[in-house]
């Protein structure tokens, strides 16, 4: 049995950490991703525009109503052929195949991205008023009230939410396995089909999810603390 | 778009549906009664009740749903005193498997709604029930229970929908409901936008009629304004 999980040739273990590796990697840029889309569509939801609004409410209810695994066989079916789609537009009509981690990405972003979006929108929305209007009295306008004024309060108030999205982001990308990236999930598949020991090696994974979820609640909770080192009292040691 | 297609397939994937609702109502009441022991566990002061409910809420709440399927389907039935155990004529069936696994998700998560809600119940009720002269019991599903069920409504009105969407797990392991029939179309047409259209939108409607049911209760439960 601990021959099963050790490292080297005869092993399993060195591969189930680089499935633990691949895990945190498509969770961290389908998080980037979701946190890029979620900026946008935010912006969308706060527009004053109507398309743009009903673009985002469109978006968001899709994606939080509909099962992840649909989404991700959408864009395992349907991602390669949209791309090259894009492609020819541009003048390209090679054959374009999509790597696992990228259809991982898309389809993890895209789903990460739709909580993002509301995180980020109720973040703005507790700012108050009255920090708009003092950005334009000291003549901030468009981008610069928002770099300078909003983004740096949106990221603390986000930040919790984040949190939790990125909880939701890491869960999600077991599901990535069904289009064959080698993450803990179908590492551990791969591992328990060749040594008829499913039980030691699904262990394995939820013990590697633990520690993942272990380590990053307590990197949120650092982050958390240091973004709010003007509003907590500070304990005194 | 290929119209036709979406219209065929339409009728195909309806037929997934009751097998979606079925695994979905079964798991959601079992859930719901595991929910109410575990959070009475967790809020217990006695570290031997506590300790365990909240190590169980977050094993659960912290690895994938496809994982704690695997687990039970693939794990448990390894060893051969399981498969020849009593119990084996559930275990061995995808079905039951999917229903265990989704029992235990829901009763992780709803565990922590329903702690919540236990919570808001202010001590002041509680004191008016045994002035009341209410038994441990009676104050319970008199008292804490309708108020705890009034204050995590909307909480556990998302839970269900999370339930609807965590279903379609089980067509990993072969159970053919609306996300394995829309699979199954989705190879065979190569027509992944179409297809995708047809289920989701099943999805959403069976999401919009649980969020109007939800909504509907809550009024109900509501306290009437003067």
């Amino acid at each position: 049995m601990l021959e099963a999980i050790s490292f080297g040739d005869a092993g399993w273990g060195d591969e189930m950490l680089m499935g633990a590796f691949w895990t945190v990697a498509v969770s961290i840029s389908s998080i980037l991703l979701g946190l890029v889309i979620g900026i946008i569509f935010a912006g969308f939801k706060l527009s004053s525009i109507r398309v743009l609004n009903l673009i985002a409410e469109f978006y968001t209810t899709v994606i939080r109503g509909v099962p992840e695994l649909l989404v991700i066989y959408l864009l395992f079916f349907g991602g390669g052929s949209a791309v090259m789609y894009v492609a020819k537009i541009f003048g390209y009509f090679g054959y374009i195949e999509l790597q696992p981690f990228v259809i991982g990405t898309l389809a993890v972003g895209a789903i990460s991205g739709a909580y993002s979006t509301e995180v980020i929108r109720g973040a703005v929305n507790a700012i108050p008023r009255s920090q708009f209007e003092t950005g334009s009295a000291l003549g901030l306008k468009g981008f610069r009230l928002y770099q300078k004024i909003i983004f740096p309060q949106v990221a603390r108030l986000a930040l919790p939410g984040i949190g939790n999205v990125w909880q939701i982001t890491l869960k999600d990308t077991a599901l990535i396995s069904v289009t064959g990236l080698v993450e803990i999930m179908r590492q551990s598949r791969i591992a328990s089909g060749s040594t008829h020991e499913p039980f030691i090696f699904y262990t394995i994974a939820i013990i590697l999810y633990l520690i993942i979820t272990r380590v990053s609640n307590v990197a949120f909770d650092k982050a958390e603390i240091r973004y709010s080192r003007g509003f907590v009292k500070r304990k005194i040691s | 778009m290929r119209f036709e297609l979406m219209y065929e397939s339409f009728f195909k994937i309806l037929k997934g549906v009751p097998l979606t609702l079925e695994v979905v109502f079964i798991s959601t009441l079992l859930g719901f009664g595991l929910a109410i022991i575990v959070a009475l566990m967790r809020i217990s002061d006695n570290k031997l009740y506590s300790v365990p409910a909240y190590s169980f809420i977050y094993l659960i709440r912290g690895t994938p749903l496809l994982l704690q399927l695997y687990f039970v389907y693939y794990g448990i039935s390894q060893f051969s005193f399981v498969r020849e155990s009593f119990l084996w004529p559930i275990l061995k069936e995808p079905f039951w498997c999917g229903i265990i696994t989704l029992t235990i998700s829901t009763g992780a998560y709803s565990a922590e709604i329903i702690r919540g809600g236990i919570q808001s119940v202010s001590q002041g009720y509680i004191e008016s029930g045994k002035a009341l002269g209410l038994g441990r019991i009676s104050l319970f599903f008199r008292i804490v229970m309708p108020i705890t069920i009034r204050q995590a409504l909307p909480a556990y009105g998302n839970e269900l929908i999370l339930m609807v969407k965590a279903s379609s797990l089980i067509s990993i392991v072969t159970l053919m409901e609306i996300t394995g029939i829309a699979r199954t179309i989705i190879s065979k047409t190569y027509a992944p936008v179409e297809i995708f259209l047809v289920a989701g939108s099943i999805y959403l409607f069976i999401n919009f009629i649980i969020t109007r049911l939800v909504k509907y209760a809550e009024n109900r439960l509501s306290i009437p304004s003067t």
